[in-house]
């Protein structure tokens, strides 16, 4: 709406495009200190920028050494493959049930105040680190394998699903609770049939998500000695085998773009 | 209807699924605990480390307390460097996403070949791993952080490129038209008609993606791409466990007030 001092002033009527920051001394303002923020970034860094430069060519030869991508060793590809599958198969199921008693602990509305305060520190502790970091603490304690792997993944798996499950069921509505415990149902009988049909389907439906995520994430695992198909991955890296590396990331695409579908299509199935 | 057909129909005591549905159900759990098992057993997992893992673990835990505060400041100066890869990650990462973004969009691609190298683009950048796009860079830039900000920025683009792409195909299409009928070009129409409407969501993602980040970055240097991971595996190499849990305690720090900042950041501007 236009007050009567912008009629009268014809610049003030020039139409433009809604801002976010409608002040322009606030939107100007940011981008300077983007700008301020870029040069500081940058110029902190310590890059090698002869080294960086060098980069382009090197790009370019690399790119022509990985085509075209070698198949040849398909056995012990397919085979690292399967592991990883597999480890991503018991780390989600292990991960589903583990998941249960923690998201319970970690529900506001059911569990006793410490108990939830400390569930929620252990979701957040194990969100927090990246899995790189707890593969290489598993191998620290377990050695290198497969089992690295798996309780890495499960400990992704376990935060994840439980803080879904813990939000779920914070969003109940009481009602139904009320309903249950009026009855003089038991705590076992309470969770059998009040928070099990309701929190079943989207608990279903996030550890399918989960089972995808392990299957992408347990492509990496393997690059600090978890097992499966990263430590390949980073072998051939290493000895410069960049065809064999290309063959190697396609396939991890391939099983990847798979376990979106059959992701997406079991969760549609749920609902 | 007989006594006997009726109680077949209506039985006393109700049940929630028919018998069917019963046995379809018990097939799906007998047949994901076989799938499981199978995995287990073909994985040949060594269950004796399990024996003293307990053990090992509380050996670590008693090597990392106390921590050794001393590292703190060099602790401090990696950390800043990983909050830069991330940010600049991010920053290269809208510049690419955006274009490729409205070429995988139904409504604003050119054609059906640019649509599927759009969505291919998104895929692939989407599947591969951050480290594992920082392996890549580290043996075309050489170890340090640009291998880092190359990483991240191409695993970014999937993410952020998906998303856009997604409300792109969600505008309200009223508002193009009109551009259109004022004659103006595609680029304008881009401009005007389009870019205003997804702009919250291209904010919103990045500073979403950004968060995210910030926790990937900190495990770049496990591969040489720079940050506060090149710190933490040297120190764990060397054994220093009562500097190995200084770094926890900074990550832990840095990835929850990131976390902090970007919900606060997104819940003002949706």
């Amino acid at each position: 709406m236009s007050s009567p001092a912008d009629s009268q002033n014809p610049e003030r009527l020039e139409w433009h495009t809604i801002k976010l920051i409608e002040n322009p001394v606030y939107r100007y303002g940011l981008l300077g200190l983007v700008l301020v923020y870029l040069f500081w970034s940058v110029g902190s860094l310590e890059v090698d920028w002869v080294r960086a430069a060098r980069g382009i060519p090197r790009a370019g030869d690399m790119l022509s050494r990985m085509f075209p991508p070698n198949f040849d060793r398909w056995e012990l590809l397919s085979r690292e493959l399967l592991v990883s599958v597999q480890m991503a198969f018991a780390a989600s199921l292990f991960g589903m049930i583990l998941a249960v008693p923690l998201g319970l602990c970690a529900a506001s509305n059911l569990a006793p105040r410490p108990v939830y305060l400390v569930a929620r520190f252990i979701i957040i502790l194990s969100r927090t680190f990246h899995e790189i970091i707890w593969a290489i603490f598993f191998v620290k304690i377990v050695g290198f394998g497969p089992l690295a792997g798996v309780l890495t993944l499960i400990i992704a798996s376990v935060s994840f699903i439980s803080k879904m499950l813990a939000e779920d069921i914070e969003n109940m509505p009481p009602g139904q609770m009320e309903a249950i415990r009026a009855t003089g149902a038991s705590y076992m009988k309470f969770l059998v049939y009040c928070i099990t049909p309701q929190a079943l389907p989207r608990y279903l439906g996030v550890s399918i998500y989960r089972l995808d995520a392990n299957i992408r994430h347990s492509t990496v695992v393997g690059i600090v000695g978890g097992g499966g198909i990263g430590q390949v991955l980073a072998a051939s890296f290493k000895r410069y085998d960049y065809d064999f590396s290309l063959a190697i990331l396609l396939t991890i695409i391939a099983l990847v773009f798979l376990g979106e579908i059959f992701s997406n299509w079991a969760r549609s199935r749920l609902r | 209807m007989s006594p006997a057909e009726h109680a077949l129909k209506h039985p006393e005591i109700w049940r929630r699924h028919s018998p069917r549905q019963t046995l379809f159900r018990y097939i799906w759990y007998v047949g994901v605990v076989f799938v499981v098992a199978w995995s287990v057993r073909s994985l040949d997992l060594p269950w004796e480390y399990f024996e003293d893992a307990g053990e090992q673990a509380m050996d670590l835990f008693t090597r990392m307390v106390p921590p050794d505060w001393d590292v703190l400041g060099a602790v401090i100066d990696a950390l800043i460097e990983t909050i830069h890869i991330a940010t600049l990650g991010t920053i290269v990462t809208v510049f690419i996403a955006f274009p490729i973004a409205f070429l995988s969009a139904r409504n604003t691609t050119i054609n059906r070949t640019t649509w599927v190298i759009g969505r291919f683009i998104l895929v692939a950048s989407r599947s591969v791993n951050t480290v594992v796009w920082a392996l890549l860079f580290v043996a075309i830039f050489g170890p340090g952080p640009v291998a880092g900000v190359w990483a991240i920025a191409f695993r970014s683009i999937g993410f952020m490129g998906k998303l856009v792409a997604e409300a792109i195909e969600e505008i309200d299409e009223g508002t193009v038209e009109a551009i259109e009928a004022t004659g103006a070009s595609r680029l304008q129409v881009l401009w005007i008609g389009i870019l205003p409407q997804v702009l919250p969501v291209i904010y919103g993602t990045t500073v979403y993606r950004w968060d995210i980040n910030i926790r990937e970055s900190t495990v770049l240097g496990f591969v040489g791409a720079g940050g506060i991971g090149i710190l933490l595996y040297s120190t764990m190499n060397l054994f220093r466990w009562e500097q190995v849990s200084v770094l926890l305690v900074a990550i832990f720090a840095v990835v929850v007030v990131s976390e902090f900042v970007s919900a606060a950041v997104r819940s003002r501007i949706t």
